[in-house]
């Protein structure tokens, strides 16, 4: 990593990481909130309610192990229901924290440092909720299994040209991928903690988890380029991820699914929403634990911009699929556009619209990017806009399909709801525990981010 | 200065010098290699790339085994699909081929990079010989700080060159904090 580059008209939004901070300090503060920190109020309260909520997924989860995918809302022809829409909308939001650790990496940005770690448990925790939405729909969760190719008795084998099966690897690569280079990056902090820690429990826990780390540099640069490498892998990796989800749709031969445009539109919305949501729980987080100097405004402020361009490709998405829609010449194509439009679920669309063309619109202005409390109350918006926008794809799409005999309304039940609001609670019970007992910040990135952490005179002498 | 010595009677592992500066260590570092030493390693809490110029370190297999595994996965997912729809369980659906080749590249990329991505990072800690949870130079109490604020430099004793009151004294000539030896 290079010296960072500080142009002029980012010096006025703030640096990257504030004055005041040396080696010792950087590792300290980061550290001590793992080890010193006492476990406080409002992170019980947090949790707890976390906790609770995370119950609506057990119990909505049991009850449709007993009854079936009935309890659902889903009928013929809405066949896809909320599982898929919150399957895709948990999915788009991990990919924001691969592409602030992966491709930021790539392109050198080093206001990433302070955040990839954040981001990337936020990427394993949202799969994590998208991964459980499949899996339940398919009625029987108990035969997962049979989604992977293995030798089995009935002589069968997946199709391999079906798009749901590319979800099966895709996600499932996707997951691992992202394991993988949180670890690899965990390794050096957890020596830090290793060799912090004062309790004997804890120099045991992360001893092992830090596999005995002693910063060689022999060690360091055959992990620099590992870490390189996963970046490259999980750069295409993010983006393939993404077009493959809206290849179970653009496949298909249903009007509202079967475009051109899906898959980039697709991962535009996904590194969007993801950016929202990082926003979401950053700004609380910094706020709660103090650490404005390292996630500072600099950082907030690229990230809104990072959400405006992304917003910008999705409202293009959009009147590109009205004009697609008009354009077909289709008469399905132009009745789905307008129903989309006009019909009963016209509020959902418009509100979509609102939230995710009119919103981000806001992000221009530099008071607004700044205004923490006002970004934090706009990137909930977009998180709800992101949703909208699945909705919408799912639904509009499938209720009013060929045959008007056939029509139907899908509305979610009492069921849909707690298993997604579940998948709330699990998500943020993680993001309570990974705050808790993991160093949420990259305390190795941050000290090479430090003035004076550069060999300032030239070795060759 | 005073070397910390452990016991004149044990083999020790090395000796240790302690640096304030990421400078120091990787000047450190350069005249230890000039001096004639190979067997020794610097420790910095982060990495620092100049070191990889003042050891001469450049290990570029973590790539090359990435590359073969990348190979591999990009083969064996091909063939994965191929060998089911074709000869596993050969379905003729409208008379389309059975190997139908862009069907199957999703799958045989999401193989690519599964498969290169655990080498890169297995073969990364193979080669580093992790996990370790116990080595030598955890014995210096001083180098918990390794992790943290300071940088290191060991010169081991099975190298050449070392000599257990010369070594001490060369590098002590290198201006450290501190030096001492590594127990076993």
């Amino acid at each position: 990593m290079q010296q960072p580059v500080e142009l002029p008209d980012r010096i006025e939004v703030g640096p990257v990481i504030d004055e005041g901070h040396s080696l010792a300090s950087v590792s300290d503060k980061i550290g001590g909130i793992v080890l010193k920190r006492k476990t406080t109020l409002g992170w019980i309260f947090g949790f707890l309610i976390s906790f609770v909520v995370l119950q609506n997924l057990m119990a909505s989860a049991t009850w449709l192990f007993l009854k079936g995918v009935g309890v659902w809302g889903i009928n013929i022809p809405v066949g896809w229901g909320f599982a898929i829409v919150n399957f895709v909308w948990w999915i788009g939001i991990g990919h924001a924290g691969t592409l602030i650790s992966a491709i930021l990496l790539l392109l050198n940005q080093s206001w990433r440092n302070a955040i990839n770690r954040f981001a990337e448990a936020m990427t394993l925790f949202a799969v994590m909720c998208a991964g459980m939405f499949p899996v339940l729909h398919t009625g029987r969760p108990w035969l997962a299994y049979w989604l992977f190719p293995y030798p089995n008795t009935m002589d069968l084998w997946p199709q391999f040209r079906s798009p749901l099966l590319w979800d099966v690897f895709a996600v499932s690569t996707y997951f691992t991928i992202s394991a993988v280079f949180w670890y690899v990056g965990l390794i050096p902090d957890l020596a830090t903690l290793r060799d912090t820690s004062k309790k004997r429990w804890q120099q045991v826990t992360f001893g092992l988890l830090a596999m005995g780390w002693r910063g060689s540099a022999r060690h360091w640069q055959r992990y620099e380029k590992a870490s390189l490498l996963l970046a490259g892998l999980a750069t295409p990796l993010v983006v393939s991820v993404h077009t493959v989800v809206s290849f179970d749709f653009a496949v298909s031969m249903l009007p509202g699914w079967h475009t051109t445009i899906f898959p980039p539109y697709f991962v535009a919305g996904a590194i969007y929403s993801g950016f929202a949501m990082v926003l979401s729980l950053m700004i609380p987080l910094r706020h709660f634990y103090g650490l404005q100097d390292v996630i500072t405004m600099r950082h907030l402020n690229n990230m809104a911009k990072v959400t405006l361009a992304t917003g910008l490709i999705v409202g293009y998405g959009y009147i590109m699929e009205a004009f697609f829609g008009y354009f077909s010449a289709d008469v399905y194509e132009k009745f789905m556009i307008w129903n989309r439009m006009t019909g009963p679920y016209a509020m959902f669309y418009w509100t979509l619209i609102l939230c995710n063309v009119i919103t981000p619109q806001f992000f221009w202005f530099k008071r607004i990017r700044t205004n923490v409390f006002v970004l934090w109350c706009l990137s909930i918006v977009v998180n709800i806009g992101m949703w909208l926008e699945r909705f919408v794809i799912v639904i509009t799409s499938l209720h009013r399909d060929f045959l008007p005999s056939s029509w139907s309304m899908y509305w979610p039940t009492v069921w849909d709801w707690l298993t997604f609001t579940g998948t709330l609670g699990f998500f943020m019970t993680c993001i309570f525990l990974f705050i808790r007992v993991l160093p949420s910040i990259t305390i190795f990135e941050l000290r090479m981010l430090l003035p004076g952490a550069r060999v300032k005179e030239p070795i060759a002498q | 200065m005073s070397v910390h010595t452990v016991d004149d009677l044990h083999p020790i592992y090395g000796i240790m010098a302690e640096f304030e500066t990421p400078g120091e260590l990787v000047e450190a570092a350069r005249r230890t290699r000039e001096a004639g030493f190979r067997n020794f390693d610097a420790y910095s809490p982060y990495p620092l790339h100049e070191l990889d110029e003042a050891m001469d370190l450049h290990d570029n297999r973590v790539s090359l085994f990435t590359l073969i595994g990348g190979l591999l996965g990009c083969v064996g997912g091909f063939g994965l699909c191929a060998w089911c729809m074709a000869v596993a369980l050969p379905l003729n659906i409208g008379g389309r081929p059975l190997v139908s080749v862009p069907m199957y590249i999703p799958i045989t990329f999401e193989c690519t990079i599964l498969i290169a991505g655990l080498t890169a990072a297995i073969s990364m800690l193979m080669m580093n010989g992790l996990p370790r949870p116990y080595h030598p130079v955890f014995n210096v109490e001083r180098f918990a700080n390794a992790s943290r604020n300071k940088f290191f430099l060991c010169i081991e004793s099975d190298d050449p060159g070392f000599n257990r009151v010369d070594t001490a004294r060369f590098l002590e000539s290198l201006d450290p904090e501190e030096v001492a030896e590594v127990a076993r």
